[in-house]
């Protein structure tokens, strides 16, 4: 059974779909039509809704794109929907301001604007203009260009958090742990046509996928939903991982960074930063605000995308994988893992447990670029990363990872051995240059040109030495290029 | 009409909220914010309502051999399945010219990847999508067409050339003092409103069908499911309440979706619905053309133009669709803003075997200017002048009688020079230019540029006969009134603006009047909601239903009280006989009682306008609406990438109906422009199947592509010089093409490589690979030089 709290009562669910999505029910199921469908991939935002976790201190509000959540990812949660903010005959303070600001015009992004800017309220209700944009990057509207949405948010966040969500923070973290208290069960949705399985513990989870090979793991759910409401498969049995501990474990130790396989990038995000400042560009980049909430550093990995920008993050950093199952753990090391397109090294009835970043090593010079048609939430185009270790201005040995550029997420190893030894502020990047040339040969797509790729590619080699040498402005994007933040 | 114009509106002196030239807010925002405005899939189906999907074609061109659908029929919960032998009525649904088949069958010829083939009805939209991907299906397959190039070459036209000419151009272009030719290639565009094609049909018990469909021309879609299910227009009634936006993609491309639907509730007596993927949804309907240009200039040393010979090839797809009247606005805006005193213009209408490209805000206008704004730029450089000042020196202008175009209209109301002049000054562009140019000089990665743009876009159908309009006005006896129009709800704040006039005109709170779903029951053969007319036409439609209403009021109260009918004046909410007032609804009450007709339609065509397509000359547009912008931005050279760091605006609106809608107009259109020539980039793979089918992969702009720094001014003090709806300017499209702006500034960061020695090539979108190519060319050209 699914249990979770919705407009103000519990709701239960046992004989659904599996691979039901939260918009399909509560548009279909529900009638509550309040919550739109854009795209149903993720990408837009229209459908998003709110989640709202307990923690133990508090709560923890989360916009979630509805049109790719499985039900069982509500599950001891409560989920709020556009249709119940307002208070009676009071609106809520941003949809108030929505209204005010003229934030809507055909107003079918509204609803999910609405959302984002609520789950802001509550979790960053000091929330400066870039953490606005950040906040509002995974909703796109059409026709209003933004400005007025900018505005409102700037408005509603003026006065701290007060609505009758916050009068009843108390009560809520009791129902939701009262909820969380109860006792489990591992079936939680079956329609004699599918099952969705949340195991809480690893001894159940390997036994589970021993026994049901073909089940789909879901996490987030970000990039596996898109089979369902995309290329229209049934996903018959899908085991959920979010329910066990101890795949939720962050540990910053001896031996460096290890993440969980159900670890959010939302979650993984400041203990990666505290150890890799250079990558808050690139996490700022990566999917939309919803998307990190829900979906999970590991499953980057795991799906295998070639476009994928944890992957080259992690190859270059030279991380290793903890698998498990059935037959026991072991640990590989991330370059062993992919194979060939969409193809890994996971046996049959093996899971990733987690990935493991060894220590920063001193003297490291880092940069991870991300190049893409648009700035937010897009796919990249190339995605390099380069971990050089250092004597002074000489490189000792390097790791450089890209995505973009092959079928699969790959080390650039001719490029890597010309590097070493490379003075990077006096040498020329010539011999480095052709030599990531024969590293690749990469594809012609929608994002890019193979030509573009390999261009760009080679002069990401030239920033990344304009950037060792300094004294000179290489983003475009650089906050302190901006602006000031303003309107006249 | 015109002498009773109310030359100063007075909204604050009269108490009453809502009155004309206020900026309220959207008629529909408190139900937007609150997810209770109803979209068509909203609306609460009727029971047993059935849910229609479509097969694709999997290939690009070829004959259907073989259409085996036994499989969908089979598939859990199908009801029904439908090919063009099913249809009753007619199968062909072009709205304009015939070229649109609803279905196919087996011996048609499939003319683009993801032409609709069949259609299912089933008990689940889940089950009718899944059922859709079943039939097997096999083809004799054809070349295709794929380009503006090869159909240019193989002479594949959906129309026939259309040609504009004035003066001598050859004789101009021999004996220039300089001459520059070049060529462009700009891209097509993905409306991507957020809510996707969608139409629900229920059948009546007399035969009749009421259609609810997400749609910018409800008359067409009722004429068009009145011909295909084979019965008269009378027995169909479209109801459209408001769409999450359209942008000119469900002017005509709204139409098939609710003639499938119709035909599937005709045939199974339940209510259809059929509701786009958003994937189907992008292969399956038409975009904005993408253009070819190739020009050949001729221009004094200072810069001013002597003559264009101008190609425009506008890439239509697979049918005609409204690709006549697309192609013709472009040229009718290959000037822009600018007098060319021996000019040629040649338009193309491509036919290619990709989806049947379609209306998208600008209709050709956007394409037809970028194609001249990429001449100025390139005079500019060749002149070694500021870009700014190539512009101004060639604008329309009375003096010298340089204020004719090219198809014989006189640019009668001389705005841009103000605007640009202003624009130049309070955004600072002169002091700008210097800070950018010191920039440049010391940053050998990051170059920023800036550009200062004009728009001059002309306002009415080219069409002539859909320059009309209708109304009807309910009074009801406690004062409260009903409003209905022709004009479409999509965002753009119409139903608010023509309810702002007629609390205007009875000098009420617009809280007392209701805007009622479009409907074809309403207000009969009406014209398409599109050229930015919406307001301008349904706006004096309604004010006349209005003036109707309150003529017979005074009539009947100069007989009732004895006075003259000057007497009576409706004035903040009350209406005063001589020295005695009575509230509204008292007075319509008194009037009811006393047997007043207290319902009025109403009637507008918009005058003076004509052109004759066999000279290529005429008066086309009622007016001019214009504005300029001046955009920064900065350019990463190492990679493309950039950013658009401030936008300034002014525009001109005439006398706003509403200063908030017209901003959000102005801002939304700039922004989608900048989409178009930014990072909007649709792609197709070899085989001609369209790869960017969701926002994935086709990205319009995100909150944080919003220019940090954006200052939008409405011009001040500038009435429409013609009798429009109380003075004011349509404001829907224009806004689009200030983006060009953008476009400009990217090529001046990227000439900055060269010294702004050279013309960067540049076509659109200016995707970050296009930058970092044209930053190469430069490069190349320095090296080898």
């Amino acid at each position: 059974m699914i249990r979770f709290r919705h407009q103000d009562r519990e709701v239960q669910l046992t004989e659904l779909r599996a691979d039901m999505t939260v918009l399909e029910y509560l548009r279909e199921e529900r009638g509550l039509t309040g919550t739109k469908e854009g795209c149903a991939s993720g990408d837009c935002g229209a459908c998003t809704v709110v989640t709202v976790a307990p923690e133990e201190e508090g709560l923890r509000y989360e916009p979630v794109n509805a049109c790719i959540a499985t039900l069982g990812s509500l599950h001891g949660k409560q989920l709020i929907t556009v249709d119940e903010l307002q208070d009676g005959e009071t609106w809520h303070p941003v949809q108030r301001a929505m209204i005010e600001c003229h934030g809507s015009q055909c107003g079918f992004c509204t609803p999910g604007f609405v959302m984002s800017l609520f789950a802001l309220y509550h979790d960053n209700p000091g929330a400066n203009r870039e953490e606005i944009l950040e906040a509002l990057g995974g909703n796109l509207c059409r026709c209003t260009g933004y400005r007025p949405i900018i505005y409102a948010a700037e408005v509603a966040l003026k006065e701290g958090t007060d609505d009758q969500f916050s009068r009843r923070r108390q009560a809520t973290h009791d129902e939701l742990t009262a909820l969380g208290d109860m006792e489990r069960e591992v079936l939680a949705l079956d329609d004699r046509q599918s099952q969705y399985l949340r195991p809480d513990t690893i001894e159940e989870l390997t036994e589970l996928l021993h026994r049901n090979p073909a089940a789909r793991i879901v996490a987030g759910g970000t990039d596996l939903l898109l089979e369902a409401t995309q290329a229209l498969k049934n996903l018959d049995t899908l085991i959920d991982i979010t329910a066990v501990p101890a795949l939720h474990d962050i540990v910053i130790d001896a031996r460096g960074i290890y993440l969980g396989a159900a670890v959010s990038h939302r979650q993984a995000k400041p203990a990666i930063l505290a150890e890799y400042p250079e990558l808050e560009e690139l996490i700022e980049r990566f999917g939309s605000l919803q998307i990190r909430s829900k979906g999970t550093v590991v499953g980057n990995i795991a799906n295998a995308s070639p476009i994928g920008d944890w992957p080259p993050v992690f190859l270059a950093l030279d991380a290793t994988l903890v698998l498990h199952s059935y037959r026991g753990s072991r640990e590989l090391p991330l370059k062993e893992f992919f194979l060939a397109y969409r193809k890994t090294a996971l046996a049959e009835g093996e899971f990733i447990q987690g990935v493991r970043i060894p220590v920063r090593s001193s003297q490291l010079f880092f940069r991870a670029y991300k190049i893409s048609k648009r700035f937010e939430d897009d796919i990249s185009s190339v995605c390099a990363v380069m971990a050089l270790s250092m004597n002074g201005d000489v490189v000792t040995q390097a790791r450089v990872a890209f995505g973009g550029m092959a079928a699969v997420p790959a080390r650039a190893t001719g490029c890597e051995e010309a590097l070493a030894g490379i003075n990077l502020r006096d040498d020329a990047l010539d011999t480095v240059r052709n030599a990531l040339d024969e590293d690749f040969a990469p594809i012609d797509d929608a994002r890019a040109s193979a030509t573009y790729r390999s261009l760009v590619a080679r002069q990401l080699l030239q920033r990344l030495q304009a950037e060792h040498r300094g004294g000179i402005a290489t983003r475009a994007h650089a906050h302190d290029l901006a602006y000031e933040v303003g309107h006249g | 009409m015109d002498k009773d114009m109310p030359e100063q509106l007075e909204p604050s002196s009269t108490g009453l909220s809502g009155s004309a030239g206020q900026g309220i807010a959207h008629e529909s925002a408190a139900r937007h914010v609150s997810g209770s405005a109803v979209y068509v899939d909203d609306i609460p189906a009727p029971s047993g309502t059935l849910h229609a999907y479509v097969g694709l074609s999997s290939i690009t061109r070829g004959r259907i051999s073989q259409l085996s659908l036994n499989a969908v029929r089979r598939a859990p919960g199908v009801i029904d399945v439908i090919t063009r032998d099913e249809v009753p009525g007619h199968i062909d649904i072009g709205p304009v010219f015939p070229g649109d088949p609803l279905l196919l069958g087996v011996g048609d010829e499939v003319e683009f990847h993801g032409q609709v083939i069949f259609a299912v009805a089933a008990e689940s939209y889940r089950a009718a999508r899944q059922a859709a991907k079943l039939a097997e299906i096999e083809y004799e397959p054809l070349t295709p067409c794929l380009s503006i190039e090869d159909g240019l070459d193989q002479g594949l036209f959906v129309r026939p050339l259309h040609e504009q000419q004035r003066g001598d151009v050859t004789t101009a272009l021999a004996e220039a003092e300089h001459r520059l030719q070049g060529e462009l290639r700009i891209g097509g565009q993905e409306q991507m409103y957020l809510e996707g094609q969608v139409s629900l049909c229920v059948p009546e018990d007399d035969g009749g069908m009421l259609v609810y469909s997400s749609t910018q021309n409800p008359t067409e879609g009722q004429k068009l499911v009145a011909e295909v299910l084979g019965i008269d227009m009378h027995r169909v009634t479209v109801d459209t309440r408001r769409m999450g936006g359209a942008f000119g993609g469900k002017e005509t491309h709204a139409n098939q979706w609710a003639c499938l639907a119709a035909i599937l509730a005709q045939r199974t007596g339940r209510a259809v619905k059929l509701r786009l993927a958003r994937g189907e949804d992008m292969q399956a309907t038409g975009k904005r053309h993408h253009f070819l240009s190739r020009y050949d200039v001729a221009f004094s040393a200072d810069g001013t133009l002597q003559g264009l010979d101008l190609m425009l090839a506008g890439g239509c797809g697979m049918s005609p669709d409204l690709s006549d009247a697309i192609v013709d606005r472009a040229m009718f805006h290959s000037d822009n803003a600018y007098f060319i005193p021996h000019v040629h213009v040649e338009g193309h209408r491509v036919k290619t075997h990709t989806v049947s490209n379609t209306a998208f805000r600008g209709f050709g206008g956007p394409q037809g200017m970028v194609a001249i704004e990429d001449v100025m730029d390139g005079i500019a450089r060749a002149t070694g002048q500021d870009p700014l000042d190539v512009r101004k020196r060639n604008l329309y202008t009375s003096e010298g009688q340089r204020n004719v175009t090219h198809y014989g209209q006189t640019v009668e109301q001389e705005l841009l020079p103000r605007i640009m002049e202003r624009l130049e000054e309070t955004c600072a562009y002169r002091e700008r230019r210097q800070a950018i140019t010191g920039f440049n000089r010391e940053n050998a990665i990051l170059r920023r540029g800036l550009a200062l743009t004009p728009v001059k876009f002309g306002i009415s159908f080219t069409v002539q006969h859909l320059n009309q309009a209708g109304a009807l006005l309910h009074v009801y006896t406690d004062g409260s009134v009903q409003l209905n129009h022709g004009g479409t709800e999509m965002g753009q704040g119409l139903y608010t603006k023509v309810a702002q006039v007629v609390a205007s005109e009875l000098q009420i709170d617009i809280a007392q009047i209701r805007c009622t779903a479009t409907r074809t029951d309403k207000v009969p053969n009406t014209s398409p909601t599109a050229a930015s007319s919406g307001s301008d036409i349904n706006g004096m439609a309604a004010l006349a239903a209005a003036r109707t209403i309150k003529e017979r009021l005074q009539k009947f109260a100069a007989e009732h009280f004895g006075v003259t009918e000057e007497a009576i004046r409706f004035h903040a909410g009350k209406v005063s006989v001589g020295e005695k007032d009575f509230s509204f609804a008292e007075f319509v009450n008194l009037a009811y009682l006393h047997r007043v007709q207290l319902s009025a339609t109403g009637f507008y065509r918009t005058p003076k306008i004509h052109y004759d397509r066999s000279t290529g000359t005429g008066r086309p547009f009622f007016y001019f609406a214009n504005g300029a912008a001046c955009s920064e931005v900065v350019v990463d050279t190492l990679t493309g990438e950039y950013r658009v760091e401030r936008v300034d605006i002014c525009h001109d609106v005439g006398r706003s109906l509403n200063p908030a809608i017209d901003l959000g107009q102005i801002e939304g259109g700039f922004i989608q422009g900048m989409g178009w020539l930014t990072s909007e980039e649709l792609a197709w793979n070899g085989e001609g199947r369209l790869t960017t089918v969701g926002p994935a992969t086709y990205k319009i702009p995100a909150i944080g592509d919003t220019p940090p720094v954006f200052n939008v001014e409405l011009l001040p003090d500038s009435p429409n010089a013609e009798a429009t709806i109380f003075r004011s300017k349509a404001v829907g499209e224009p806004p689009l093409m200030l983006a060009i702006s953008v476009w400009s500034a990217l090529r001046d960061a990227v000439a900055s490589l060269a010294d702004y020695q050279v013309h960067p090539p540049l076509d659109t979108p200016a995707t970050p690979e296009r930058v970092l190519l044209a930053c190469e060319h430069l490069r190349q050209g320095l090296s080898t030089s």
